[in-house]
C-alpha cells in the first residue's frame, strides 16, 4: 500500500500538465473571479437622490463620492425617476436620503438610508452595497464618539430586479466545488484510465491486491493534493479579496473532505466505465463539470430554472455542497443548521463509494 | 502431489461474435518450459488472460496448480507472474522505481529477491535511474521481465515477450528463459515466431482459436509425413509459380533465400525437380533435402484443416 | 539490369541529432526504382528516425537527401504526395468499411471518384475480397487488414512505399501471400523500403541495409552479406553485427 501510495505521487510530481492543473487553476481561477468583479467597482456610477438636503446628508455624500470607488452620475429629486435612471442601464447603485435626515437623526437618534443597488449581476450589487454601506457606518461611528444620546443610520438595501441576491459571493464557494470536482473526479478517473490503456492495471489485477486497495492507493494522494488546493483557495479569497469566513473553519473543511471523498468515489466509478484516458476525460467533462457549473446554483440561480431542472439539481452533490460552503463561510451557521445538506451528501458519498467498489471488477471485461 | 503445473480441459471462450479459443486442452509439467506458437488472433492472448484468472472461460475448467482460474483467483494470484503483451510498466518512472513498486505489492523487497532477477537485472541495473519510457525495447523487455520475477512466482505466464523486439534481444531472452527454467520456475511464453518454438520443451500449435498440434519440437518436426527439397535456381521469382506444375506437387514456398518444395507422391525422386526446370530453361539449378521446421509444420497443419484456415489463405 | 534504372531515393551524410544524442550518424545509400530494399537495424538503431526524414515528417540536421527527386528539407509536400506509407501499428480505420477506407485514402491523394472506384475495384478483385467491401474493418481478421493495407498505400501508385513490419505477428501462409504483394508491386516499378523483425523476410529483399547504433555497418545483397561474415542466414549476419555493438558497449 505505501508503495503504491508512492509510486501516484511520483507519476503526479513528474507529469508537467498534472501539476499546472492541480496547482496552478484555483489561483488562476480565483484571481480571475475575483478581480473581474473588483475592477467592476472602481468608479461605478451611482445616482443620488437626497431628499433632506442638510448638513448631515450633504457629509454623508462628500464622503462617498470622495472614496473614489463611486462617481456622481446624476443628481434625481423624486423617487419616481429611481427606475428610469436604472433603466438607462448606466448607473449601478442609486443612494436615497430620507426627508428630514439629519433632523431625524439629531432628535430621533434614527434615521433612514436606502441603498438601491442593480441586482442582475449580483456580485457587483452586493460589493458596492457593502462599500456604500461600510463609508456610512464610518461616518456614523465618527459622530457616535462626540454625541452622547445613541445615534443610528439604519441602512435599508434594496436590490432591483434580483431582490434576493442569489449568487452574490458565490465565487468562492462555486469555484471551490469545481476545483475540488475537476482535481478529484477528473484526475483519479484519468490516472487509472491510463493504467488500463498502458497495460498495467492487467499486473496489478493479476496481483494480490485486493480491488480495495488499489482503490485506496489510487485515490489518497488525491485526497490530500485536493484538500491542499481547497485550503489555497480559501487562504487566496480571505487574504486576496476579503472574503469572511464567518463560521468554523474546521467545520469548512470536515465538509470539503467529505466532498473530496465524494467525488473520487465518481471519479472511480468514471474509470471503470472508460477504457482510455480520453474517455475519461470526456466522461468527466461532461457527466461531472458541465452539470456541476450549470446545475448547481453556481453561474444560474436555480430558483430561476424550469421545474424540471430545479429536480434534477437536488441530484448534483455539488448543489448541497455550495448551500453548506455558503451557510458556513457567508452565513456563519453551524453545523445545526446544514446538518440535513450534510446527510445528503453523506448518503451520496457512501452510494458512489458502494459503486465504485463493486464496479471496480476483480477481472477484465 | 501431482507433476502438473497447468490443467486446460474443454476450454472455450468467445466475444460477441468471434470464437476466440475452441476446446482446449493442455497439460502443462512443472518446470517446463512451455510455448504457445501462432499469429495474432490465434487466441493466444485470451489464453493467457484465463490462466491469469483476468478473464473466465465460457466452458471448460483450466487449474494452476491444482487451484480453479475461477473459483481460487485470490490464491493463484499470488503464486503467478504475469508479463502482459505490451511491456506494462509505468513509463514516467525510473527503472528501479519499477522494480520497487512490483516487489511492494507482493510485500517483498528488490533485496530479498535480487537473487532471481540479477542475471537478468544486471543488464539493466546501470540505467536504474532512466526512466523506463526511456530505455530501448530490448531493456524494456528485461525490466518487465524482472518485474514479474520479482515475488518469486511458481507459474510465470509471458504474453509475447519478443514482439516487436530486434533479433539479438529475442536470442538474450529466450536464453534468459532458458537460465529461469533451470531454477524450477513453471515458464508458459506465446509468440508469433516460429522459429522460437525449437527453443520450448514442448509447444502447442495454435490458430483460430484451436491448437492445432502439441508436442517437443523434435518430435512435431519428426511427424512431418513428406520430404522437403530446397530450391534454388537463376529464376528464383519464376519458381513458385513454375514448380506448380510438377504432377503431385503438394506445397511450394518462399522459404528465406530458397523456396521449399513439397510432393506427396511416395516414391518421389528430387531428380524430377531439377530435369522439370532444366526444361524449362532455368539454370543453377540447387535442389537439396532439408530438415522441417515448425513453420513448415505449421502451414502444413494450416493446409489440412479448414477450421485453422482463416478465410481468404486459398492455398 | 539493375543499372539502368534510376535513383529513387539518395541519401548523402544524413545526420540527425537530438541534444547531444545522435540518432542518425552519417548514412549514405541509394536506392533504385522498383527495389525492393530492406532497412533492418536492432531497437534503438535509429531506423525510425531515418523513415521519418526519408517520409518528410521531420527534418535532418544535415546531410544532402533526395526522395523521389524531391530535397526534404523543403519539398516535404510534393515528397509525400509521390509516396506511400504503411506500418503494422497505424494502417486503416478500424471503424470504416473497406470501400471507405479506399475512398478516405484515395481522396487524401487527389485521385477522381472514377480512379478510386476503379483502383478499389481491382485491388479488391486482386484479393479475393471483392464481397467483403461493405465489412467495417473491425470485423476482417489481421491477414487480411494487412493486404488491404498495402494495397491503400500503393493506391494512388506512389513512387516509393515505405512499410514499417508490415507483417508482424501475421501467419506464415499470409505473410509470404503478402510479400508476393510486395514483389508484383515492384514489378510495376514501385520502389519496396520495408523493415522487419524477421529475418527470413530479409532475404527477400534485393538488398539490406543493417543499422547498429545510427551507422549503417553493412548494405549490400543477402547474399553477398552472407558471403563476406561467412553465415549461413541473414539472422547470423543479423546477430553478429549487432551482438559485436553490445559487446563494444
Amino acid at each position: 500500500m505505501k508503495g503504491f501510495i508512492i509510486k501516484e505521487f511520483l507519476h503526479i510530481f513528474r507529469d508537467l500538465r498534472t501539476m499546472l492543473i492541480l496547482f496552478g487553476m484555483p489561483v488562476v481561477q480565483v484571481l480571475l473571479f475575483g478581480f473581474a468583479i473588483t475592477n467592476e467597482i472602481n468608479h461605478a456610477s451611482i445616482a443620488i437622490l437626497d431628499q433632506a438636503k442638510d448638513e448631515t446628508s450633504m457629509k454623508i455624500t462628500d464622503k462617498i463620492l470622495s472614496s473614489g470607488y463611486f462617481d456622481l452620475n446624476a443628481v434625481l429629486t423624486h423617487p419616481d425617476q429611481i427606475e428610469a435612471a436604472f433603466g438607462k442601464g448606466e448607473i449601478k447603485e442609486v443612494i436615497v436620503f430620507e426627508p428630514g435626515f439629519g433632523r431625524k437623526l439629531e432628535k430621533e437618534g434614527k434615521a433612514n438610508l436606502q441603498i438601491i443597488t442593480d441586482a442582475s449581476d449580483p456580485n457587483t450589487a452586493n460589493l458596492l452595497f457593502n462599500y456604500t454601506a461600510g463609508i456610512v457606518r464610518d461616518y456614523s461611528r465618527e459622530m457616535m464618539e462626540n454625541k452622547k444620546p445613541p445615534m443610528q443610520i439604519s441602512i435599508e438595501s434594496t436590490m432591483m430586479y434580483n431582490p434576493e441576491l442569489k449568487g452574490v459571493f458565490m465565487f468562492v464557494p462555486g469555484t471551490i466545488t469545481i476545483l475540488l470536482m475537476l482535481v478529484s473526479a477528473m484526475m483519479t478517473s484519468i490516472s487509472i484510465a491510463r493504467e488500463k490503456e498502458l497495460g498495467t492495471m492487467e499486473v496489478l489485477l493479476v496481483s494480490p491486491l485486493k480491488p480495495f486497495q488499489i482503490i485506496v492507493g489510487k485515490v489518497l494522494p488525491y485526497i490530500l493534493l485536493s484538500f491542499t488546493n481547497a485550503v489555497v483557495i480559501l487562504v487566496l479569497a480571505f487574504t486576496v479579496f476579503g472574503m469572511p469566513i464567518n463560521g468554523s473553519l474546521i467545520l469548512l473543511l470536515l465538509q470539503s473532505i467529505l466532498f473530496i471523498v465524494m467525488a473520487l468515489s465518481m471519479g472511480i466509478f468514471i474509470s471503470t466505465v472508460s477504457q482510455t484516458q480520453q474517455q475519461a476525460m470526456l466522461l468527466s467533462m461532461f457527466v461531472l463539470m458541465l452539470p456541476t457549473i450549470l446545475l448547481s446554483g453556481f453561474i444560474f440561480p436555480i430558483e430561476n430554472m424550469p421545474l424540471p431542472l430545479q429536480i434534477l439539481s437536488n441530484i448534483m452533490p455539488s448543489k448541497w455542497f455550495i448551500i453548506i460552503v455558503k451557510s458556513i463561510m457567508i452565513k456563519g451557521l453551524g453545523i445545526g443548521y446544514v446538518w440535513k445538506e450534510t446527510l445528503i451528501l453523506v448518503g451520496m458519498t457512501l452510494f458512489f463509494v458502494g459503486l465504485s467498489v463493486k464496479k471496480f471488477n476483480i477481472r477484465l471485461g | 502431489m501431482n507433476h502438473s503445473a497447468v490443467i486446460l480441459q474443454n476450454l472455450s471462450k468467445s466475444y460477441k461474435t468471434v470464437k476466440a479459443l475452441t476446446e482446449i486442452n493442455v497439460t502443462i509439467n512443472k518446470g517446463e518450459l512451455f510455448g504457445f506458437i501462432g499469429p495474432d488472433g490465434a487466441g493466444k492472448t485470451t489464453l493467457f488472460r484465463i490462466l491469469t484468472t483476468l478473464l473466465n472461460p465460457d466452458t471448460g475448467t483450466a487449474t494452476i496448480e491444482g487451484l480453479n482460474t475461477v473459483k481460487d483467483y485470490k490464491s493463484i494470484r499470488n503464486i503467478v507472474g504475469y508479463m502482459p503483451g505490451r511491456f506494462s510498466l509505468y513509463q514516467d518512472l525510473t527503472v528501479e522505481e519499477n522494480l520497487k513498486f512490483f516487489a511492494s505489492i507482493y510485500k517483498t523487497t528488490i533485496e530479498e529477491n535480487y537473487h532471481l532477477i540479477s542475471d537478468i537485472y544486471k543488464h539493466i541495473e546501470p540505467f536504474k535511474h532512466r526512466k523506463a519510457g526511456k530505455l530501448s525495447g530490448g531493456m524494456k523487455q528485461k525490466l518487465a521481465l524482472s518485474c514479474a520475477l520479482i515475488h518469486k512466482p511458481e507459474v510465470l505466464f509471458l504474453d509475447e515477450p519478443t514482439t516487436g523486439v530486434d533479433a539479438v534481444s529475442r536470442m538474450e531472452f529466450w536464453e534468459m528463459l532458458k537460465k529461469l527454467r533451470s531454477q524450477g520456475i513453471t515458464i508458459l511464453v506465446s509468440t508469433p515466431y516460429m522459429d522460437e518454438a525449437a527453443l520450448c520443451d514442448r509447444v502447442a500449435l495454435m490458430q483460430n482459436g484451436h491448437i492445432m498440434t502439441i508436442d517437443t519440437p523434435d518430435a512435431i518436426i519428426g511427424a512431418f509425413p513428406v520430404k522437403i527439397y530446397t530450391v534454388r535456381s537463376n529464376r528464383m521469382y519464376h519458381l513458385l509459380n513454375e514448380l506448380q506444375t510438377i504432377p503431385e506437387t503438394e506445397a511450394v514456398y518462399r522459404f528465406g533465400d530458397v523456396v521449399h518444395y513439397l510432393n506427396h507422391s511416395e516414391t518421389f525422386d528430387p531428380m524430377i525437380i531439377t530435369r522439370h526446370l532444366d526444361a524449362i530453361g532455368h539454370t543453377e539449378i540447387v535442389v537439396k533435402q532439408a530438415v522441417p521446421t515448425i513453420e513448415d509444420s505449421f502451414m502444413l497443419y494450416m493446409r489440412k484443416s479448414d477450421k485453422f484456415n482463416i478465410p481468404g489463405n486459398d492455398n | 539490369m539493375t543499372t539502368e534504372r534510376p535513383n529513387v531515393i539518395e541519401v548523402k551524410n544524413l545526420v540527425k541529432k537530438f541534444g547531444n544524442f545522435v540518432a542518425n550518424d552519417h548514412l549514405t545509400f541509394e536506392v533504385k526504382q522498383g527495389e525492393i530494399f530492406g532497412f533492418l537495424g536492432a531497437n534503438g538503431a535509429g531506423k525510425t528516425t531515418a523513415i521519418k526524414i526519408l517520409c518528410g515528417l521531420q527534418s535532418p540536421t544535415s546531410g544532402e537527401i533526395k526522395v523521389a527527386g524531391y530535397d526534404v528539407y523543403h519539398q516535404t509536400n510534393l515528397i509525400k504526395r509521390n509516396i506511400g506509407y504503411m506500418s503494422q501499428k497505424f494502417s486503416l480505420y478500424e471503424d470504416l468499411t473497406v470501400s471507405q477506407n479506399f475512398e478516405f485514402y484515395g481522396g487524401i491523394y487527389g485521385l477522381s471518384r472514377k480512379q478510386i472506384k476503379e483502383r478499389t475495384k481491382y485491388f479488391l478483385e486482386k484479393l479475393e475480397l471483392t464481397g467483403a467491401a461493405n465489412k467495417i474493418l473491425k470485423e476482417i481478421p489481421l491477414g487480411w487488414k494487412q493486404k488491404l493495407a498495402f494495397s491503400v498505400a500503393i493506391l494512388h501508385h506512389p513512387k516509393i512505399v515505405f512499410l514499417d513490419e508490415p507483417t508482424g505477428g501475421v501467419d506464415p501462409v499470409t505473410r509470404r501471400q503478402f510479400w508476393e504483394m510486395i514483389y508484383e508491386a515492384a514489378n510495376e516499378g514501385i520502389t519496396v523500403f520495408v523493415t522487419t523483425h524477421y529475418m527470413d523476410e530479409a532475404e527477400y529483399c534485393e538488398r539490406v541495409s543493417i543499422m547498429v547504433d545510427g551507422r549503417i555497418e553493412a548494405l549490400d545483397t543477402p547474399a553477398m552479406l552472407k558471403q563476406k561474415y561467412g553465415a549461413n542466414s541473414m539472422n547470423e549476419v543479423f546477430i553478429r553485427l549487432a551482438r559485436a555493438q553490445s559487446a563494444e558497449q
